[in-house]
């Protein structure tokens, strides 16, 4: 049947076999100087709401791993189909590789049945997966997208939880973002208006959250088309510094040098003459 | 069918947890960390001590505006970053050492005699430390620039340039270079001029504050030369 392909479920799943030395050398390691290398997880503010003509998605630009900003421009908000995008939050590797996966499936549902998919159908294959890994895969997601049936906005918990509402905020700046959206949400709200709450909510979860920072991106999903906007809004802070500082040819120490000459024998000649017109 | 192996119990002979189930024992930390960066740079006939002034912890911000350099005497100041609650005690401590000093030996304490004044207060906590990282910038006797920097239980040692705090690590590496002129040839060793040192300091806090969270908001720089200490204020990243 053609829908085997999208629901089936892989033979191996992940690979458990290196948990018992992790712990063991999590152990060695605690009181030695090196600590056990920390995944990226990226410490976010997502956004998402739903207006009159669409949704509007939003989320910041940081990467950071520890307490060290790992990636100051990447993007957050992943494709899933033509009609839906996709906020991640938490493990950079986990929400990278589960949204690319629902993009596949999405996209060999929508060659078999000739339809974009429903967000529901997204929804609903993502439950299914986070929940089987039983919160293993640490990824926090907000499912926008526009359909048949409307505007959908729905949020995917690590465990598999899933909630279906008109605003919300995800990451290590939902608190900061959901004040400014509680405060100024409106049912039905005209696009512009939209786009600039948005901004706003992941603006405060910037300021207010050391997880977040950098620039703003913004998607917005109408029945028309999908106008993502990266950057939506650059970071006013620009790393200016006062003096420029550059290595003259030289400056790293040359302590020995080999050279081996490459013995070529010319085979065959072609010339091939570039249009420069 | 996989069959769930020995290695996932625990000692107790219950399964091991990898995430949140139910109440779990947390012990009371005495500690905290209120992150920040400090940095002290000696030149010829000054002494630059300089901060953030960001007061954060865990993923949020306390204040935007709580400097980590306190001024001791007109020629010396210290900068002190992490456990917040030790910092602003042992402040209160080196204060009332040095008025006791004042009033019994009637002259203000010198930058080295506060540094081994200093090492001795923090191995006295040698089984229950102040959590702070301190470094000491100032002019010595003869109106020389010396920075002392301090671990937390009182090792201690004068330096020409240190780096403390959350960001060290990233900002000491770029001092042995630029101020210490280490793994380059063929470079000029001019002498640090207080101008550039500055400018210097600036740019380097400037660094920090892109790839450390816990940095950031303004850079408080205090300028010790024999005419005094003075302030300067520099913006830096909020976000």
């Amino acid at each position: 049947m053609a829908l085997s392909n999208v629901l089936e479920i892989p033979t191996s799943g992940f690979n458990f076999e290196n948990v018992a030395r992790n712990v063991a050398l999590e152990g060695l390691l605690e009181g030695g100087q090196t600590k056990t290398p920390k995944p990226m997880k990226t410490g976010t503010t997502i956004a998402g709401l739903v207006c009159k003509e669409g949704v509007v998605l939003g989320a910041d630009t940081r990467a950071t791993s520890g307490e060290v900003v790992a990636d100051k421009m990447c993007a957050k908000i992943h494709y899933i189909s033509p009609n839906i995008y996709c906020c991640g939050a938490g493990t950079a590797a986990d929400t990278e590789k589960t949204t690319d996966l629902l993009s596949s499936n999405l996209t060999i549902f929508s060659m078999n049945s000739g339809r974009n998919p429903r967000v529901v159908m997204a929804v609903n294959i993502l439950q299914d997966m986070l929940f089987r890994y039983r919160g293993q895969i640490g990824a926090s997601l907000i499912l926008g997208g526009v359909d048949c049936n409307g505007n959908h906005l729905y949020t995917v918990g690590p465990y598999g939880s899933i909630d279906n509402v008109p605003y919300l905020a995800m990451g290590s700046g939902d608190l900061a973002a959901l004040g400014i959206l509680e405060d100024r949400f409106k049912p039905n709200m005209e696009m512009e208006e939209a786009k600039e709450l948005v901004r706003d909510a992941i603006h405060s979860g910037i300021m207010s959250d050391l997880g977040s920072g950098n620039n703003i991106d913004i998607c917005v999903i109408t029945k028309q088309g999908v106008d993502y906007i990266r950057p939506y809004q650059e970071s006013e802070y620009k790393d200016k510094r006062q003096k420029r500082y550059k290595y003259g040819p030289g400056t790293t120490s040359i302590l020995t040098e080999k050279i081996v000459p490459l013995e070529l024998e010319v085979v065959q000649e072609t010339v091939q003459r570039m249009d420069t017109a | 069918m996989k069959i769930v192996s020995g290695h996932f119990y625990g000692d107790n002979g219950k399964m091991k947890e990898y995430h949140y189930t139910g109440p779990v024992e947390h012990r009371f930390s005495p500690y905290s960390f209120n992150g920040g960066t400090v940095l002290a740079v000696a030149g010829e006939d000054f002494a630059i001590v300089a901060s953030d002034t960001r007061l954060s912890e865990g993923y949020s911000i306390h204040s935007r505006d709580s400097p980590k350099c306190y001024k001791l005497t007109n020629t010396t100041v210290i900068g002190c970053s992490g456990f917040h609650g030790d910092c602003l005690t042992l402040t209160k401590i080196i204060d009332a050492r040095l008025k006791m000093y004042k009033h019994s030996n009637n002259k203000s304490m010198t930058s080295g005699a506060i540094a081994a004044m200093l090492s001795t207060i923090l191995y006295g906590r040698r089984f229950f430390p102040y959590y702070v990282y301190n470094i000491i910038g100032g002019l010595d006797e003869e109106g020389k620039g010396a920075v002392y920097s301090f671990d937390p239980v009182g090792s201690y040692q004068r330096d020409t340039y240190k780096a403390g705090g959350s960001a060290s690590a990233m900002l000491q590496p770029l001092l042995d270079n630029q101020i210490g002129f280490k793994n380059m040839e063929g470079v000029q060793h001019l002498p640090l001029n207080q101008e550039k040192a500055v400018q210097l300091v600036k740019d380097v806090f400037i660094s920090a504050a892109e790839r450390d969270v816990y940095t950031g908001d303004a850079l408080r720089i205090c300028i010790v030369t024999k005419e005094g200490i003075k302030e300067e204020t520099v913006p830096l990243r909020k976000d």
